[in-house]
């Protein structure tokens, strides 16, 4: 009798001690499932879905209190995507938001108009304005995720969102199109 | 040295239809009134003009080139001015235009004055270099540049050369025609590759449809032989011709997934891109011209000539006797196995094109728009070379369900169209997988751009709550040193309250101020 409780005392303590150390040892920062999430969503940084960039609608959707279709830049794709995630309904799009657009855009500023305040600089999300104060500014394509954030601080109204260059390396091959037959998925 | 040749799993055999074009020797094609030259005829980034609008250009002229490692300079073919830098369609499957140079050819043909260096003197990594100004891609169809795939093979010791002269796509007959005609460059170009990879040994596969050019080529071998150097027939079987599928035969080995050749100690080239090495380290000739095959029942005349590049395809037609049925014409690129159709004869010839095949649409064996189901015949499966289950890619292509096509190994289709041409259904299976793959890229492009926003947003958050913590530091010593510096004059006074200290300083002023006005 003495013996088992000693030997089941003994062990508990073991056991606690390893768990103990586990949870500093291995303790994951933050919700793994906002870092999943957050992977899935297009990073515009827009906040087209009233959210202060991607991350806090990845922490929205993670809480439960945003639905997943509030991202028009990541559109229908985005959407069945974080659905297959988290294993819930796919919503069609919220359109009131904005639409998906399927090029997408970049802002180009008109530099003979611009008047150098970089007031679009401190604007940007990701950094792609280049300039400095009282010298023409300019986007980086590249690096532009086409947010639109840059073009209401704009004072003289110089920036323009237009669609992305599509080069024929962005080309897709076109699935064959199937006259007379049902398309059905396996 | 292969005691036995291997087989590969599945394969076609297929009408060959290369008499045709082989009736006729090589002809040197004549001179287009304009060439065409696309900036970018290979795999790798765009090359920049060199020269501007209205410049005169020398045949041989490097006329554009690029700092990127992955590129192959481009040499202006015949002597012209240079009259647009500007799109122009090109030969793509998605019929769009590119950035071409245009020059209006004055038929002088002048070229740069040859810099003659006795190749033997040569370094390998001289030879490396003069085999990237010559703007040498692989001829064999993919294009590749092939200074760079040379680079990567002498970094990983390679084992066994092979040089590729199998061909196995009806109709082409160019690699044929070549090793008939330029045997002899055939070789030399071996011995350079061998000079600069030092292979233990070097099979040069021909398919046994060829025997005039297996002849010549043991002859050429003859006169200047190279040391462990083999010429290996192998049967007739498409697709032989294809790297993995000729390594396979050749030495038993598979590349295996997500792998390449050198990795396994294998480096295969070309007989085309054999002689333009040949021909850029003898007399510094850069890549200008190709032979390429002109087939198909639409075309009169059908045979291989040796084109300048940026010709237009509509020029060598014209010397191929023109279509026979104007009104009907399909043209492909490439064979009719693994080429493309293209949006019209304007196009230009590229270091790519090895043939052209004009065919009377009744002759194209799929009717595009339409196919029926598939019935599970597994018969795509038995001849895939690639060893692949194309019925699965199909289903998951079809149903769009990428992430099951790439389980099943999408990526490691050839995409030689075997499938396709035994589908009873006539299912345009190359298609849907290409399709696929299309995606797949577009999505994976997007996922890299979006990581990239997020780094330099995340950067840009950390940047300015650095930025904001920094200024309240700085604030914070501002305020202390302020204090100190009361603190500091008179003991009593700083200790008082600010605001009476600055009421006493304006009574005193004021005070002074009458003092002077009586």
């Amino acid at each position: 009798m003495l013996l088992a409780i000693i030997t089941i005392s003994l062990m508990a303590g073991f056991f606690g001690l390893v768990l103990g150390y586990a949870s500093i040892r291995f303790r994951v920062e933050g919700n793994p499932i906002v870092d999943q999430i957050d992977s899935l969503l297009p990073q515009t940084q827009c906040g087209q879905c009233t959210y202060a960039g991607c991350r806090p609608y990845a922490e929205a959707i993670a809480n439960g209190e945003a639905p997943i279709n509030r991202c028009p830049p990541g559109g229908q794709t985005t959407i069945v995507a974080l659905a297959d995630l988290l294993d819930t309904e796919v919503l069609e799009l919220n359109e009131e938001l904005g639409e998906h657009l399927e090029v997408p855009l970049v802002a180009v500023i008109d530099e003979q108009t611009c008047i150098g305040c970089t007031l679009c600089i401190q604007a940007c999300p990701v950094d792609a304005i280049l300039g400095a104060a009282r010298h023409m500014h300019t986007v980086i394509a590249d690096e532009c995720t086409g947010c639109k954030l840059c073009v209401p601080p704009c004072p003289v109204d110089c920036i323009d969102m237009v669609p992305e260059r599509r080069t024929i390396d962005d080309w897709k091959w076109s699935p064959p199109i199937q006259a007379g037959s049902s398309d059905h998925a396996v | 040295m292969p005691s036995r040749l291997h087989r590969f799993h599945g394969g076609l055999h297929l009408d060959g239809h290369k008499q045709e074009s082989l009736a006729r020797g090589l002809e040197q094609a004549t001179l287009p009134p304009q060439l065409v030259l696309p900036l970018r005829q290979h795999i790798g980034d765009y090359n920049k003009p060199l020269v501007e609008v209205g410049t005169r250009v020398l045949k041989g002229e490097t006329i554009a080139s690029s700092s990127s490692p992955i590129c192959a300079a481009l040499h202006a073919s015949s002597s012209g001015i240079v009259s647009a830098i500007e799109n122009r369609p090109i030969a793509h499957p998605s019929g769009q235009s590119d950035l071409c140079m245009v020059i209006d050819v004055d038929g002088k043909d002048e070229a740069t004055p040859a810099q003659a260096v006795d190749p033997h003197r040569l370094s390998a990594d001289d030879m490396l270099r003069r085999i990237g100004d010559a703007g040498i891609v692989g001829l064999g169809g993919a294009a590749f540049p092939t200074a760079p795939k040379l680079r990567r093979g002498r970094g990983n010791n390679v084992d066994t050369l092979i040089i590729n002269g199998v061909e196995c796509e009806p109709y082409i007959t160019c690699d044929d025609m070549l090793m008939r005609e330029y045997a002899d460059e055939v070789v030399r170009g071996c011995g350079f590759l061998q000079r600069m990879v030092d292979p233990r040994a070097t099979l040069i596969a021909i398919e046994d449809n060829k025997p005039e050019a297996v002849e010549a080529m043991k002859r050429a071998l003859t006169a200047q032989p190279l040391a462990a150097t083999e010429i290996v027939v192998i049967p007739t079987l498409y697709p032989s011709g294809g790297e993995k599928q000729l390594i396979q035969v050749l030495t038993g080995k598979e590349v295996p997934h997500g792998q390449l050749a050198f990795d396994i100690g294998l480096l295969c080239q070309n007989v085309g891109t054999c002689v333009a090495i040949a021909r850029a380290l003898d007399s510094g000739e850069p890549l200008i011209s190709r032979i390429v095959t002109v087939s198909g029942d639409n075309v009169a005349r059908p045979g291989n000539w040796e084109v300048r590049l940026g010709t237009p395809v509509a020029h060598l037609l014209e010397l191929a006797g023109g279509y026979r049925h104007r009104d009907e014409s399909y043209l492909i690129m490439g064979g009719p196995m693994m080429g493309f159709a293209l949006s019209g004869d304007r196009v230009p010839i590229v270091k790519a094109s090895n043939c052209i095949l004009a065919m009377r649409e009744e002759t194209i064996p799929h009717t595009p728009g339409y196919h029926d189901e598939c019935i599970r015949c597994g018969k795509c499966t038995e001849v895939c070379p690639a060893s692949l289950l194309p019925q699965q890619l199909y289903w998951h292509a079809r149903a769009r369900a990428y992430d099951r096509s790439r389980d099943f190994h999408l990526f490691d289709c050839i995409e030689c169209g075997c499938c396709s041409a035994v589908c009873p259904s006539r299912i345009p299976l190359v298609q849907y997988y290409r399709a696929a793959k299309s995606e797949i890229r577009a999505a994976q492009k997007a996922q890299f751009k979006s990581d990239r926003a997020r780094a330099r947003f995340e950067f840009r958050e950390k940047r300015l709550l650095l930025k904001k913590q920094q200024d309240e530091e700085r604030k914070r010593l501002k305020r202390e040193a302020l204090q100190k510096k009361r603190k500091l004059p008179t003991g009593e006074a700083a200790a008082s309250d600010p605001v009476q200290a600055a009421l006493a300083r304006v009574k005193e002023r004021k005070k002074a101020v009458q003092d002077e006005t009586p």
